[in-house]
Parts: C-alpha cells; structure tokens; sequence
C-alpha cells in the first residue's frame, strides 16, 4: 500500500513501528543523505579539528595526537596587543555599516514608493541593485578609479580645487570610511528591497484616507510609512547585530594592505594571517572559535529579541 | 501611481523625492562610467569624465584579449561555476526536498543539524584543516564542494516546496508513484521559478568567488577570473599578463579598467535574469513558516 493512503487510513496512531515507519520513507532518507552527507564533513568535521585551539597543534602529530595546553592559546590572544585592536576595528567598521547603511536604504525605499515617475523608479531600482552582483575585486577596481592617488576622479578634483591628493585606500586617516563607504555604495539598492516590499504591504486605503484628512505627502509618509517600516526596521537591526562580527572579510581581505593593517584588520583578516600565512593553526583557530562562540550568543539573543517585538525571525 | 496634489508643499515633496532619486543613479552610474573612459584611455593622456569618441583607443581590450592567461582564467570560472551550481542545486533540491514533508520522522532533528551549522561556524583554519585532509587542496573540488550547500538558499527551498499545493503530490502517488517520481514528475516542473532564483544565486556567488580559489588553489594555472583581476589590479604577476613589449601600447590605469570592465561584462549580459528572480528569492526568503 502507499505510504500517504495508507497514513490517512491508518491515522497517526497506525500500527507501524519505528523502524517500518523509517522504512516506508527510505526513498527520502536517500534523497537527504548526500546533503546530510556534505553537512557532516564540511560543517561537524570542522568543529572535531576545533579541538586543535586547546593544543598545540602539529602537522604531523595530526588533530587528534597533538598535545593539549588548555586556555593557552586563548590566553595569549586576550593578553596581547592586538585584541584590543581587532575587537574595535570589527566593532566600528560594522557599527557603522549598520548606522551609515540602513538610513538611505529606507531613503531609497521611500522614494521609490513614493515618486510618481514609475519610469525613473524602474530605472533607478535596475541600476541600484547592479553594484550588489559585483564582486569586491571589481569594486576594488571601481574604487581604484575614484580613488587611486594618480588617476582617481576624486582626486583630480582635490587638484582642481588646489589640494594635495589623498592615498585613500592606503591612509590609516580614510581607510575604514572608504570600506564603510564603498559598502553603502554596493549594498543600498539591495537592502531597500526588504524596506520596498514592507511599503507595498501597507494598506493604501490608509493612505487615502490621510489624503483626504487633508495629509500633505510629507504627513503621510511621517505619519504612515515609517510606521509601517518599523517592524522590518527593527528586524533588519537586529540581525545586523547578530552578526556584528563579521565586518566584511571579503571586502576588507581584496582593500587592506600594510600601510592600513591597525585600523582596517578585523578578526578574521587576523585569523586567515596567522592560520593560513604564519601557520599558527592552533592560535588562528582559537581566536575563530572566540568570535563563534560570541556570534552564537549574538545571533540567538537578536532572534529572541526579532521574535518578540515584531513575531518574526530569521529561523 | 498616487493622483498629483496641487498644494505647493506636496510639489516641493515630489521634486525632492525624484531629485533624490536622479542622485541615486548618478551615483550609482559616475563610478562605472569613469571605469569605462579610462578603460579607453589612450597612451599619453590622462582619463576625463567625458572622453571624447575620437580619443578612444580599445589598445588595452586588445592587450587583455590576446592574453591567452585570461582565457584560461575564464575557462576555470566557467568550470566552477557551471560546475558548482550543478552540484549545489543537485544537492539543495535533494535534502529541500524530503525536509519539506512534515510527516518525514526525524525531519526536525535534521532541520536542527543544518541550521545550526547556520548560526555557529568552527572558523576557517578547521574547515581547511578538513579539505587537506581530504587531500582537496589545489584541486578544484576543494572549491566546489566547500561551499557546495547554502544553509539559506536550501530552506528558502524547502519553504517554496512546503507552499506547493499537497494534492498534486497526493494524486500522483495515489496514482501509484513513489517519493522520486513525485519528485522529479510533480514537485520540479512546478519550481522552475525557484530552481532558476537559487540557480543564479548560487552562479552569481561562484562566479564572484576569489577567497576560496586563493585559500584553496596554489597552482595558477587553475584561477578563476577574479583571482587574475585582482593580480591585475595589485600588479603581482603582471608579466603573466602583459608582455613587457606591449605594456608600452596602453597605459597601466587603461588596462587595470579594461580587464575590470571585461570581467564585468559577463555579469551585465546576465544582469536581466538576476534582476527578475532575484528579487524574488529575496521576498520568498522573506516569508516565514
């Protein structure tokens, strides 16, 4: 008999025992076996040669034989100079990703909800959504011709107006207000999605209604829109702070270069240096598994959080 | 859309909102199009916003195309990414799919394991450690099976097979077909729209991929295009590019430009698909169980 009829016969008290149960759905079990596969090694393998941030891992002893040292690694890492300077440089270039980055987004969604040229919308949202499908080594390339001290366009206008050029990408001055920048460049037209579709979900009636109260465009949108954004608002927030952590290691590994590593290294340009560069796995994945344990932390607390005040979340 | 108002301050608010709108896309557009000018820059001149057409010199297009490196790099990214969204999508549609079916015994405990692979990663250096071990290293299933599974992109999947009507299935296996036949005959030609989002969320990602290549690949006759750009940009290796004798025919900054804008064009020539499903993919994401 066929398993659906038979469960609609059976009802869900049937008869059958776990293992007939499993096997009824063994067609399904094969079908998820290569994904569960693919998770079991590529995700829960990793976290077994996690063990290696509580040794002193050696090549050659492997993951398992290495010898164990305990809080060592993670000692070294909290007591060292360069802590204090990852943790900041991670906090503020994401920081301000978030403050910098949301506002023209809701921006951007406003106007295109608003504007009465569906034309120029069309347009618009097009051309505003490219910059997200590039690559960061593309934009790099980009940034290079705005900003390259010999032929950028920015700084051939600081020369028209009589100023010395600025390195931007290699000064400690500019070097996170271009990575902060260049994400809100890259990222605007995409994050207005989110903010468009909770504007087209507003009932119009409402804002009829407001019209004919006599609400000028600017009430309504005050009165109306921004309202009916907070929930995502709150929930885009959230999540950000979730996974503050990660500043952008993309971006940031094609930018930085020596001149800039103070303020532009984050936590995992550090990791992917002392693991993969200097071979220090052991200390490389400690401090990974530092910024895991804090990003777990993070990104349940902000779901809680989304769940409560707007009922939805992201898992 | 909304009827016109005559009131002075609701004009004021409609030329503000299209101005604003209008600055978007110069924005958006200046940095791309200086991009191009200097791409055309001949030698001897410096770049402009607005080069006129008779200036033009496609010299370092020329340089760039006859490159036999740059093919190469882009058969490489061709591989890789054909290559990967087969794999990913295969992989996505088969563990979306049963974990879509409520009445699956075991499907939460399996939704948990995935998920929290989502919420909590070991780091870079054990995930190496992993693809060494499996003796991956600089070959290209390093690549394509690191990332092979997005964790997001299989339970938007999964939520677009939980919204497709039951009783289609329920018929076709009343009708006597057994869970791949549902599969294959009812389930996927119903989510063409969603295969294609995920599709090209997936090639878009492969296509853009330079972390991985340079984690993973020291030989470097097996880089992606990405890879080679970005040596292009920093000047490393450049001899593998440019022979020493025609770097004189177009100028450095023209043919960084050329090779940005050649790299970009693939993309561009795509861009309509994306655009349309990918908006898409974001809403269907959106929307919760």
């Amino acid at each position: 008999m066929n398993p659906a009829t038979a469960k609609s016969l059976a009802g869900h008290n049937g008869p059958a025992t776990l293992v007939r149960r499993i096997w009824r759905y063994r067609l399904l079990y094969l079908m998820l076996l290569p994904g569960l596969l693919y998770f079991l090694i590529f995700r829960y393998w990793p976290l077994w040669n996690a063990q290696i941030a509580f040794k002193d891992f050696q090549p050659t002893l492997g993951v398992w034989g290495s010898p164990w040292v305990g809080l060592q690694h993670f000692q070294d890492f909290f007591s060292s100079y360069y802590f204090g300077q990852l943790l900041a440089n991670t906090l503020v270039i994401s920081l301000a990703k978030i403050a910098l980055g949301i506002p023209p987004a809701i921006l951007l969604a406003i106007a295109l909800h608003e504007t009465s040229r569906r034309f120029l919308a069309r347009v618009v949202q097009t051309m505003s959504y490219l910059p997200h499908f590039l690559s960061w080594v593309i934009v790099y390339g980009i940034l290079l011709a705005m900003l390259s001290p010999s032929e950028g366009l920015v700084n051939h206008g600081l020369r028209a107006l009589g100023l010395e050029p600025i390195p931007f990408l290699t000064s400690t001055a500019t070097f996170q207000p271009v990575v902060v920048l260049s994400e809100v460049w890259k990222e605007t037209g995409w994050s207005a999605i989110l903010f468009l579709a909770a504007l087209l979900s507003i009932n119009p009636a409402l804002y009829e209604a407001a019209a004919i109260d006599g609400a000028s465009r600017w009430q309504q949108v005050r009165h109306i829109s921004l309202p009916g954004l907070m929930d995502v608002l709150v929930l885009v927030v959230l999540l950000k702070i979730g996974s503050i952590l990660d500043a952008g290691f993309h971006q940031i590994f094609v930018l930085y270069s020596l001149p800039v590593y103070s303020v532009g290294d984050i936590i995992d340009t550090w990791v992917y240096r002392q693991g993969i560069q200097n071979f220090q796995f052991s200390l490389a994945t400690a401090v990974g598994l530092f910024k895991g344990l804090i990003g777990l932390v993070l990104i349940v607390v902000a779901n809680r959080l989304a769940r409560r005040f707007t009922g939805s979340s992201l898992y | 859309m909304k009827k016109r108002s005559l009131s002075p301050g609701d004009r004021l608010f409609e030329w503000s909102i299209d101005l604003f709108l209008v600055g978007v896309l110069v924005v958006t557009l200046v940095p791309l199009w200086y991009v191009v000018m200097i791409s055309l820059l001949p030698f001897g001149k410096s770049p402009s916003l607005f080069l006129a057409p008779w200036d033009w010199s496609f010299e370092a297009y020329a340089q760039l195309v006859f490159q036999p490196t740059i093919w190469r790099a882009a058969l490489n990214s061709l591989v890789l990414t054909l290559g990967g969204v087969a794999i990913s999508l295969t992989l996505t549609v088969l563990a979306a799919y049963p974990l879509s079916r409520r009445e699956l015994p075991g499907r939460n405990l399996f939704v948990g394991l995935i998920l929290f692979t989502f919420l909590f990663n070991a780091g870079l250096i054990p995930t190496f450690l992993v693809v060494k071990d499996l003796g991956l290293l600089n070959t290209y299933w390093s690549v394509l099976l690191n990332g092979a599974v997005s964790v997001y992109n299989l339970l938007v999947m999964k939520t677009f097979f939980q919204s497709l009507p039951e009783s289609l299935e329920e018929a076709a296996r009343i009708d006597g077909a057994n869970d791949w036949q549902v599969l294959w005959h009812v389930v996927l030609p119903l989510s063409r729209p969603i295969l294609l989002t995920i599709g090209l969320f997936y090639g878009v990602a492969n296509w853009n991929n330079f972390f991985e290549p340079i984690l993973f690949l020291s030989d470097r006759s097996l880089m992606p295009l990405p890879v080679v750009l970005r040596d292009i940009l920093t000047g490393l290796n450049v001899a593998e590019y440019v022979e020493g004798t025609a770097a004189q025919a177009a100028p450095a900054e023209a043919l960084k430009m050329a090779a940005v804008v050649l790299i970009t064009l693939p993309m561009l020539l795509v861009y309509p698909w994306i655009q349309r499903y990918f908006t898409k993919g974001v809403l269907i994401g959106s929307v919760k169980e």
